[in-house]
């Protein structure tokens, strides 16, 4: 065990490593360099100055020097400073990296609340009134633009009704959960009812599978009660590929959530790393990219892991 | 080297049964489907008039890149059935022709990540080995990245800097292109872990062994014998892939990063939309019921079709 995890860890870094070298290089394919960005922004600058700037920051240099440079000083631990906010990388990533965790687990604990009994209860009785409602439910889920639905909840209950806050994270000088909280209604519903569709249909699938095979029919038979065969024989085993499946969904996920937190101006990772990519805030985008990748990767992790518990007859070495 | 062999073997070589039973039944299956043939029957509706758009244009006497800024915003007229939006242009006209784009985008990316991931599939399953190996741990690295902010990274790549012309890096058709290939580029692994799976047991079969057997080379096994064999799981697949594609490039296409105006697409006509929800709420509803009810139809087919593929699912 590990070792598994040692060698998946080791994986991880080298798909770290790849990624790093791939938006190094896509980061030097996009428009203009922070030199020519201070060129528009301040016309007395002349062409000497411009040479002088781009030797200091090293831009003159072949990308490959400078991404090796780079990778220097991020084994180093230095990521260095994000031109948009003026603080080091890190200090600007740590808060909203949380702030990211926050609405994605609410979101993904709220839509397992929701997909799993009702799943279960859909393919308990499949072609039913109530299993037909419950599918057309998850596809209406899995086939709305986030970001229009996040339009729609804004225009109901931000605009028309005024209860809740149509963007931001919290509000100006005021530091309570309650406030937070207020914030965090809307994104969550949206993130929640994106995620939860495809999860019903999981759920539902997975159940269905599940219904067919023959121990359940023999705990039937020998007088379990409906229920337990359900919940406790039956969901058990439907867990195990569901789990993998909610795992390997967390980018999905993490996409998501940066759809929802660039329409509410929601200061998460999603966000942070839309806004410094068009803002040419390079370091910050090279960081915030690795850190979402890093996040996902670990959280596919867990579910290998998570995987073997739930399931006694997998073993890893 | 082909060595004649007897006529069993030939036979057995040239695969199962013929397809005209088989299609026969899918289409038996996929008719009691009613939400799938409901669905298909709308999607061949929105396809046709976005088609028409021209028509359409000609008929109402403007056309969808045509301002009118002393008219923006208004409510449903006779010229306007829609109204106008925020720079006076005609509002049917440009959710047409966003719906030639939408559609267009999924059904050009559907098929480039469909032949990317049976390529790949296809080669991994036949050769097996390392090759399987190293080309399954790259799509299990695809899969498992987040897509978003990678396709953004990859949007915002300037394309003069990839050596290309400036006039044709600036030609509005590019952003249509540029979409299609990115979003392709992430799109490919459902149909390659698929295509390979089904290519490792269509392989062991006796047709297959008979054509080993015959001399064929493998290029002509994995495309004659094994591909119409996993043709079934690639049309499903690709079917539910449309709706996800546009999907993406909805939402691309809204952030900034995809189609850009003049040209008009489902996404971009919402970008402005959140500003102006209280000048004109239609502008924000149309595109995106759009994008939902397009959508939804292409999930709704690619089930009704993987149903009546395999109606124990």
């Amino acid at each position: 065990m590990i070792r598994f995890i040692a060698r998946r860890l080791v994986e991880t870094l080298l798909v770290l490593l790849v990624m790093s070298v791939c938006i190094y290089g896509l980061i030097g394919l996009m428009p203009g360099d922070p030199i020519d960005l201070m060129l528009t922004a301040d016309p007395h600058l002349t062409t000497a100055d411009v040479v002088r700037l781009k030797a200091v920051y090293g831009l003159d240099q072949p990308l490959v020097d400078r991404y090796l440079a780079w990778l220097g000083a991020a084994v180093h631990g230095d990521f260095g400073y994000s031109r948009l906010q003026s603080q080091p990388v890190l200090q600007v990533l740590a808060p909203r990296l949380g702030n990211t965790l926050l609405l994605m687990g609410i979101s993904l604990a709220i839509a397992l609340a929701i997909a799993i009994p009702a799943g279960v209860w859909a393919a308990s009785r499949p072609r039913s009134l109530a299993d037909n409602l419950i599918n057309l439910f998850a596809f209406a889920g899995m086939s709305i633009p986030a970001f229009w639905l996040g339009i729609l909840l804004i225009i109901l209950f931000a605009v028309t009704l005024g209860v809740l806050p149509a963007s931001g994270t919290a509000s100006p000088g005021v530091n309570s959960l309650a406030d937070r909280a207020t914030y965090l209604i809307l994104p969550v519903a949206t993130l929640t009812i994106v995620t939860v569709g495809g999860e019903l249909r999981y759920v539902r699938s997975a159940m269905l599978e599940v219904l067919r095979q023959d121990f359940l029919r023999t705990a039937r038979a020998k007088g379990v009660s409906p229920r337990r065969v359900l919940f406790g024989h039956a969901l058990r085993n439907a867990m195990i590929p569901f789990v993998t499946v909610v795992a390997l969904d967390f980018g999905t996920l993490f996409s998501g959530a940066q759809i929802t937190e660039t329409l509410f101006g929601y200061l998460g990772m999603g966000k942070t790393i839309y806004d410094a990519i068009m803002g040419n805030d390079y370091n910050l985008a090279m960081v915030g990219l690795l850190l979402a990748t890093t996040t996902v990767l670990l959280a596919n992790l867990v579910a290998d892991l998570a995987y073997a518990w739930l399931d006694p007859r997998i073993t890893y070495r | 080297m082909t060595v004649p062999i007897g006529g069993a073997l030939a036979a057995a070589a040239r695969g199962p049964a013929g397809p005209t039973g088989q299609y026969r039944t899918l289409r038996q299956r996929l008719g009691r489907h009613r939400l799938a043939v409901a669905s298909a029957g709308l999607l061949a509706l929105i396809a046709l008039l976005a088609l028409g758009e021209p028509l359409v244009a000609h008929w109402l006497g403007t056309d969808s890149e045509a301002q009118d800024l002393l008219n923006r915003m208004q409510g449903p007229t006779a010229t306007h059935p829609l109204g106008t939006d925020d720079l006076g242009r005609d509002l049917l006209l440009r959710l047409l022709e966003g719906g030639r784009v939408s559609l267009g985008i999924g059904i050009v990316v559907a098929v480039a990540a469909a032949v990317i991931g049976t390529l790949i599939g296809l080669t991994a399953g036949y050769f097996g080995g390392a090759v399987d190996t190293v080309l399954m741990r790259i799509t299990d690295g695809v899969i498992a990245l987040p897509h978003l902010p990678l396709l953004i990274v990859l949007a915002a790549v300037d394309p003069t800097k990839l050596g290309l012309p400036t006039d044709w890096a600036q030609s509005s058709m590019l952003s249509f292109w540029r979409i299609a290939a990115i979003i392709a580029l992430v799109g490919w692994t459902t149909v390659a872990r698929l295509v390979r799976g089904a290519t490792l047991s269509v392989r062991e079969r006796e047709f297959v062994r008979a054509a080993v057997a015959l001399g064929a080379a493998p290029r002509r096994i994995m495309f004659v014998h094994i591909l119409p064999n996993v043709a079934g799981p690639i049309v499903v697949s690709t079917t539910l892939s449309v709706g996800g594609i546009i999907l993406l490039e909805s939402v691309l296409s809204f952030l900034g990063l995809g189609i850009q105006p003049p040209m008009a697409s489902w996404g971009n006509m919402l970008t402005n939309a959140q500003d102006l929800i209280w000048s004109a709420p239609a502008l924000a509803i149309w595109p995106g019921l759009m994008i939902f009810v397009t959508v939804i139809c292409c999930n709704f087919l690619g089930d009704g079709l993987q149903d009546a593929l395999d109606p124990r699912a």
